[in-house]
């Protein structure tokens, strides 16, 4: 993964791990084994605020930084896009097998076991 | 009028043959011949319908669709948009209202297939951010990002120059590492072949006839054969029976959440059956001879609807 990336990852982490908004200062002290210039910092809560991924509030002079949504919310989304349950967004990925109703994993399972015990 | 009425018959036929084909047994036993059939379809279809409505309309300048058009234009820019030439003939505002109803179509099915790029592209883009700030690596598992979900899923990202494949942590729990292998095989046909590409113009058909049942139906059918497609990629590499295996357990783990309404057929076959069923039951491959055949059909379709559109009859 490219630098970039990964460091948007790392604040992401801060900032879902607080509970509480963080300034840039804040989230920049909170990844000091990486020594981060302030400007670096500054520019990956932007570039995640332009994703959409955090919200920020203005505090006095600065901003306060909060992710727009929790890391499970996220993975949910992810999960729901790829089991193509949403209307339009089928073509945009392509799930190895689609979700199914009770009754075709009920078939399913059914043939696993004929599968996984042969009749002798 | 000649050209008008050959291309409605060839349009209603594209209907009937769709339908035939949907049903047909040997599109699995040749899936990558199917998916071109069903595209030359789609394609004659199109150009058809189009072509009727503008041989039909554009019929008093006796020049043809191509020829027709050039004239129309002519006609138009000279008379200040008063169509001189159709206006005169006996059947004139229903002519008119043909060529208007062409153009529609052809603004229509265009508009839907960038309307379908943009939202396929917001979608790929959003979910690739989000993928890079909560996926994860494991070298255990190469070639596929890591998704911390309980529920079984493993699905291709496609992109110009970040194509992904990745796997839950559900998938993980119900495959073995054989099984898992044939998986990341299967995706990686998709993200090699370019998949996404080919099912596009299908699901921006459904985009431009959102509540037609045979448009949905059709674009199921294609979507299927391109899956059967991956398959054939896939059992290259790994073993049929893996790839079965591993169909199955995705299955029967079930996410029984599926929203009411999403796929109504129930009575069919599971697909993922007809797919398990060909993967362990191998079917004849279709032959040379019948696949030149199948290709020539569809080349000698496109080719006269491309000769009834300039054909000034």
């Amino acid at each position: 993964m490219n630098r970039l990336g990964d460091l948007e990852r790392a604040v992401m982490d801060v900032l879902w791990q607080r509970n509480e908004p963080l300034t840039v200062r804040e989230v920049g002290r909170a990844l000091a084994d990486r020594d981060l210039a302030h400007t670096t910092v500054m520019t990956v809560l932007d570039r995640l605020a332009k994703k959409g991924v955090v919200a920020r509030d203005r505090e006095g002079r600065a901003w306060r930084y909060r992710p727009a949504a929790s890391r499970e919310n996220y993975v949910s989304e992810l999960m729901i896009d790829a089991l193509g349950e949403t209307g339009d967004r089928d073509a945009a990925l392509a799930a190895f097998v689609r979700s199914m109703n009770g009754s075709e994993a009920e078939a399913l399972r059914r043939a696993l076991e004929e599968i996984d015990e042969p009749r002798t | 009028m000649v050209s008008a009425a050959l291309l409605s018959a060839i349009a209603i036929s594209c209907f009937v043959a769709a339908a035939r084909l949907r049903r047909a047994s040997w599109p699995r036993r040749g899936p990558y011949v199917a998916v071109i059939v069903w595209q030359v379809l789609g394609l004659a279809w199109g150009f058809s319908t189009i072509g009727a409505l503008l041989a039909f309309g554009l019929a008093p300048y006796g020049r043809g669709v191509v020829g027709g058009l050039v004239a129309l234009v002519q006609d138009a820019g000279t008379h200040g948009l008063y169509l001189s030439e159709i206006a005169g003939t006996s059947f004139g505002a229903t002519q008119v209202g043909a060529v208007i109803l062409a153009f529609s179509l052809t603004l229509l099915l265009f508009s839907g297939l960038v309307a379908s790029f943009v939202q396929v592209l917001r979608v790929r883009r959003r979910h690739h951010d989000l993928l890079g700030l909560v996926a994860h690596d494991d070298p255990e598992v190469p070639g596929a990002r890591i998704l911390d979900h309980p529920a079984a899923a493993a699905y291709c990202l496609p992109g110009v120059l970040r194509s992904e494949v990745v796997i839950s942590a559900g998938a993980l729990e119900v495959l073995d590492r054989s099984e898992l292998a044939a998986v990341i095989a299967h995706e990686h046909a998709h993200l090699r072949q370019r998949h996404d590409l080919v099912l596009l113009p299908f699901s921006s058909l459904k985009r431009a006839f959102p509540h037609v049942r045979m448009v949905e139906t059709h674009y199921r059918a294609v979507a299927l054969l391109i899956e059967m497609c991956a398959d054939d990629q896939a059992r290259r590499e790994r073993s049929p029976k893996e790839l079965a295996m591993a169909l199955l357990r995705f299955g029967a783990s079930g996410t029984a959440h599926v929203p009411a309404g999403a796929l109504a057929v129930t009575s069919d076959e599971p697909e993922v059956l007809t797919r398990v069923s060909r993967l362990l039951n191998p079917v004849q491959q279709l032959s040379r001879r019948q696949t030149t055949a199948v290709l020539s059909a569809a080349v000698a379709l496109l080719g006269t609807i491309t000769v009834l559109w300039s054909l000034p009859v």
